[in-house]
């Protein structure tokens, strides 16, 4: 049984659709990547795996189970993280008070996963008293991938980790997304830099104006002239 | 040195009495600000709600405070908190809920709560009726008169028990709302909810819970603050008319949805309001002799009269609106 | 960001017969002829009068709320600001205040102040002469706060005096309409002052610096007794028409409420032509589709400024023309917030933005006002011989006043219930969505 499924999603903010039948699977253990031009609606289809937005058509599976239109504190108790592409940290608490609010739900494990997440990322052990507003773009993103983690999920919804993060913390943070997946996590990840994202890709999405355009492991992907003429910039 | 007594009394005293005051009503207002994002003109009306919860509770007994050794009404505070701390849950319920769940703008639940004042103000009138009522049914109310030990000082400073049992209660409620926010799980949750309401839901928190939460501490809060209001002069139904403007004033001042700045822009307009309304004449007569003769001093250096005292918050307000309308604090912009 | 142009739906949309607003409006007729046929004539006339004062002030906030969104917490500080000016400029002359030095020592404390005003703002200029800015600050405001005492202190004592020797200063002797219309530009001018510094910010603070002004334009009423006989109400005030002397109580209030009518008529009409007209469709674009109209840039705040200054306009005409009605000039009257409130139920119930909605809104909800005295005595009274008969209880004295004074009750809930449940008014304008 698949780990995620979405098929023939269709949703929108309201007035209008704008996803128009989307059709993912993701195994446990895989990395996913979402590709596609601005404005096709991949950070929406994120939204609407964590239900922040109204899908009414089609459904959307977590291991097996139906879970479009659940609030997303039950998707979160059963064990889906997301990490929006912005305002994803909370600014003017510390950066220990940041990854708490992660498991919010599981104060129990606060301990030993806040030193799970420094393991992870030890720039954040230095700053944890820091406010996260005060931090650099890149220690933002990783607290804000600290923050989700927090919760031990099984899978991880991560939208544009590396926007606007030079090439080094790009390196750093595609490593981190590794290591993540390599104790267990799914992955789901929408990404700009859709070179160096397929490339650590098991399975790629290249979606236009709501629709899959492309669907193959990342590898292939890569390699087919077609997306990369239109999609990966040459 | 008497006439710095005057001062002492006039200012020093009176304006950490309403700045107290206006700080817990602001802490109280700006929560809601950070929390719900809109401008709870109900938050004068729940002080006298509070008040009248003391009130009525020590009406029916008297003598319930003698027991404690501590006047009556004080003894029944936390009942009138618990009391109005359910009225704020239950208002919540019954007229903000609908409309936040209809997605309206802010401005819409800013007049649903103008229109909950107004139905507070008529239950109040009908129950209380019009009138001023003392909140020290049978108790005495101590006066402190301390003449200090200095030469030539005649004039005592004056504390009454009330305006003790405020700044006790005052301190007592700010560090409570200090620990609160910083080391409890659901304080630190109400502040992400402040500061990023989408994430907090997203990291799993009930944001109905921390809604709720919220109005808990805010009519607590304003329980006490009218409480020891009317303790300090009396009850009045129209309380709220005196209190909202400087309330708000305090809490923009202090940045809305920020708590310490809440309390600081509480004793600004405090002060603000007795520093303006003080005859400065006083302070300057003993050195009348030493000013030239063409210099006749007017016996009124008001700066402005009492009747007019409402005018400190609003030039305070409009001031900083037009200067940092963050705050003095660098508030976030909610 | 094209400007936008009437959508096509909006012409092609054939006119559909007004049903809605025909049977509302016989309602409402019914309902009027119901209070003639209890209340007799001459209430029933003073009652449409009054609703009609109010339509004129809902006018005004509908502009501000319903074509705008901007809430004004305050109507009825602009009220009495035009109601102060209907009573300034109507009464009679004051010769035991004019016969003596008394207006030239006013007029010489009012150049004081022109010259106080000059001073500071010039010292706060200081700095392009080449003070420190910090110097030139402090500066400023040490010779404010000297001035200001200077200039208060001459005020108080020039009051002080008038009010000992002449009681007060009077009116001007003028037709009432010419206190209608200042008041309509003096309230204005304080719309534009409030405006100014609130519409840039959170819709909130407009709302908290209304009510402020509200109260202190209400505070300076009531206290400066030299001006306005302050608690000692100053009556009657001159009508423009006949009074009920010349003509009996019905004819007289019969013939003011021609005056009234024929004023909302000059509203409407002139509101009508704006509203289609370029600046109508912008103000509409404004409302309806912010994100795109924002494009247009700073001319937003400015349309946003001539929304509320001309609802604040409308609210002190209508103050005048209701506080000469009345007869009476009691700046404790004018309560802020619960005759605030009524205006704002009679807009939303009527439909905020449309004006026939908030004419019908405005009677509609007057009546119901009225009528809700005598009610509130009824129930009250049933109460009471229920509790004292049946269950022996003991009622304090003063219960009447009180249920009179919990009639905010129902303004209160009225507000809530109807902000849930119709937000857009019986008769809803319709919105249209343009570009
Ligand atoms: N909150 C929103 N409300 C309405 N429309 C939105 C919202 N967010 C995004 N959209 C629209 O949805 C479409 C897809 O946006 P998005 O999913 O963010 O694209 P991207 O693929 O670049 O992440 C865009 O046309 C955008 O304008
Ligand atoms: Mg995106």
């Amino acid at each position: 049984m698949p780990l995620l499924e979405a098929r023939d999603v269709h949703g929108g903010y309201g007035g209008m659709n704008i996803l128009n039948g989307i059709n993912m699977t993701l195994e446990a253990d895989e990395v996913g990547v979402i590709v596609g031009p601005n404005g096709a609606g991949k950070s929406t289809m994120l939204k609407a795996i964590f239900g922040l937005l109204l899908v009414n058509q089609g459904e959307i599976l977590l291991r097996g189970e139906p879970i479009h239109n659940l609030p997303p504190n039950k998707l979160v108790q059963k064990g889906m993280g997301f990490v929006p592409q912005e305002n994803n940290i909370f600014p003017s608490m510390t950066v220990k008070e940041n990854l708490e609010m992660g498991a919010f739900l599981k104060p129990n494990s606060v301990k030993p996963m806040l030193k799970q997440v420094y393991e992870a990322f030890p720039p954040l052990y230095d700053k944890r008293h820091q406010r996260a507003g005060e931090l650099s773009g890149g220690q933002r993103q990783m607290v804000a991938m600290g923050r989700a983690l927090m919760a031990e999920p099984s899978v991880l919804l991560l939208d544009e980790p590396t926007a606007g993060l030079s090439p080094l913390y790009m390196n750093e943070i595609f490593a981190r997304i590794r290591e993540i997946n390599a104790i267990g996590v799914g992955i789901l990840m929408v990404e700009q830099n859709a070179k160096q994202a397929l490339a650590i890709a098991d399975k790629g999405f290249v979606l236009a104006a709501g629709q899959n355009r492309f669907t193959d492991t990342g590898a292939s992907l890569l390699a087919n002239p077609d997306v990369a003429k239109s999609f990966l910039g040459g | 040195m008497n006439e710095f007594m005057f001062f002492i009394n006039n200012v020093l005293v009176a304006g950490s009495v309403s700045g107290s005051i206006y700080a817990i009503g602001a802490v109280g207002v700006t929560l809601v600000f950070s929390i719900m994002r809109f401008a709870h003109f109900a938050h004068a009306d729940m002080m006298t709600f509070g008040a009248f919860m003391v009130l009525a509770l020590t009406t029916a007994f008297p003598a319930a405070g003698a027991g404690f050794g501590m006047p009556t009404a004080v003894v029944m505070l936390p009942v009138a908190m618990a009391l109005t701390a359910l009225l704020a849950v239950g208002i919540d319920k019954a007229f903000y809920k609908p409309l936040r769940a209809h997605g309206v703008k802010p401005i819409v639940l800013v007049i649903g709560s103008l229109g909950v004042t107004l139905m507070l103000q008529g239950v109040i009138r009908l129950f209380a009726g019009t009138g001023g009522q003392n909140l020290y049914v049978d108790d005495r109310k101590e006066i402190f008169r301390m003449v200090l030990p200095l030469e030539g000082v005649r004039v005592p400073v004056v504390i009454t028990e009330p305006q003790l049992y405020l700044f006790v209660l005052t301190l007592v409620s700010v560090v409570a709302l200090h620990l609160f926010l910083n080391r409890s799980r659901l304080g630190k949750a109400m502040r992400a909810m402040s500061d990023n309401p989408e994430l907090a839901q997203a990291s799993g928190i009930n944001t109905n819970t921390i809604v709720a939460v919220t109005w808990v501490i805010v009519g607590s809060l304003a329980a006490i603050a009218g409480t020891l209001l009317s303790l300090d002069v009396t009850f009045k139904p129209d309380l709220s008319f005196f209190l909202l403007l400087p309330i708000f004033a305090a809490a923009i001042v202090g940045g809305v949805g920020h708590p310490y700045g809440a309390i600081a822009g509480g004793f600004v307009v405090g002060f603000a309001e007795t520093l303006a309304v003080f005859n400065w004449n006083v302070l300057l007569r003993p050195y009348r002799d030493s000013f030239p003769d063409w210099l006749e001093l007017p016996s009124n250096l008001a700066f402005v009269g009492t009747e007019y005292k409402i005018v400190v918050p609003f030039f305070i307000l409009v001031a900083i609106l037009i200067w940092r309308p963050t705050g003095i604090f660098k508030g976030k912009v909610i | 960001m094209n400007t936008p142009t009437a959508s096509p739906n909006e012409i092609a949309a054939p006119r559909r017969f007004p049903l809605r607003e025909v049977v509302l409006f016989a309602i409402l007729l019914v309902a009027v002829l119901g209070v003639y046929a209890l209340m007799g004539a001459a209430y029933s006339t003073r009652m449409l009068v009054e609703a009609a004062c109010y339509a004129i002030l809902a006018l005004g906030l509908t502009i501000q709320w319903g074509y705008a969104g901007q809430f004004n917490a305050g109507v009825m500080g602009f009220v009495a600001l035009g109601g102060f000016c209907a009573m300034f400029f109507s009464i009679p002359v004051n010769d035991a205040f004019w016969n003596t030095e008394l207006p030239g020592e006013l007029g010489r404390v009012l150049l004081y102040v022109v010259g106080a005003v000059l001073a500071v703002v010039g010292a706060s200029k200081l700095d392009r002469l080449g003070v420190p800015k910090k110097l030139r600050s402090v500066l400023t405001v040490i010779l404010a706060v000297v001035l200001y005492m200077v200039v208060i202190s001459a005020l108080r004592g020039v009051t002080g005096e008038i009010e000992s020797r002449a009681g007060f200063i009077g009116g001007l002797g003028l037709p009432a309409w010419v206190g209608w219309i200042v008041g309509g530009a003096l309230a204005g001018g304080v719309g534009y002052f409030i405006g100014h510094v609130c519409l840039g910010l959170r819709s909130d603070y407009l709302a908290i610096a209304t009510l402020g002004i509200a109260e202190i334009i209400k505070a300076f009423l009531k206290n400066s007794d030299w001006l306005t006989r302050g608690t000692a109400t100053v009556s009657p005030l001159p009508w423009p028409t006949p009074g009920p002397a010349e003509l009996g109580f019905t004819l007289s209030r019969a013939l003011y409420l021609s005056v009234t009518a024929l004023i909302i008529a000059v509203i409407f009409f002139l509101l009508h032509r704006a509203y289609h007209a370029p600046w109508g469709r912008m103000i509409r674009a404004i409302r309806d589709n912010e994100i795109s109209s924002a494009a247009m840039g700073k001319d937003i705040n400015r349309r946003r400024l001539e929304i509320f200054v001309l609802g604040c306009i409308l609210m002190g005409i209508g103050g005048g023309v209701m506080t000469t009605f009345n007869s009476l000039f009691d700046p404790q009257g004018y309560l802020p917030l619960n005759h605030t409130f009524l205006v704002l139920v009679m807009v939303i119930l009527g439909g905020p933005g449309n004006n026939l909605g908030t004419i019908f809104g405005a009677v509609a909800v007057y009546i119901i006002w009225i009528m809700s005295e005598p009610l509130a005595l009824f129930l009250m009274q049933l109460v009471v011989n229920l509790g004292e008969g049946v269950f022996g209880w003991d009622f304090p004295a003063n219960m009447e006043s009180r249920a009179l004074q919990a009639r905010v009750l129902v303004i209160g809930l009225l507000i809530t219930l109807v902000l849930r449940f119709a937000p857009k008014g019986l008769l809803p304008e319709k919105i249209k969505h343009h570009g």
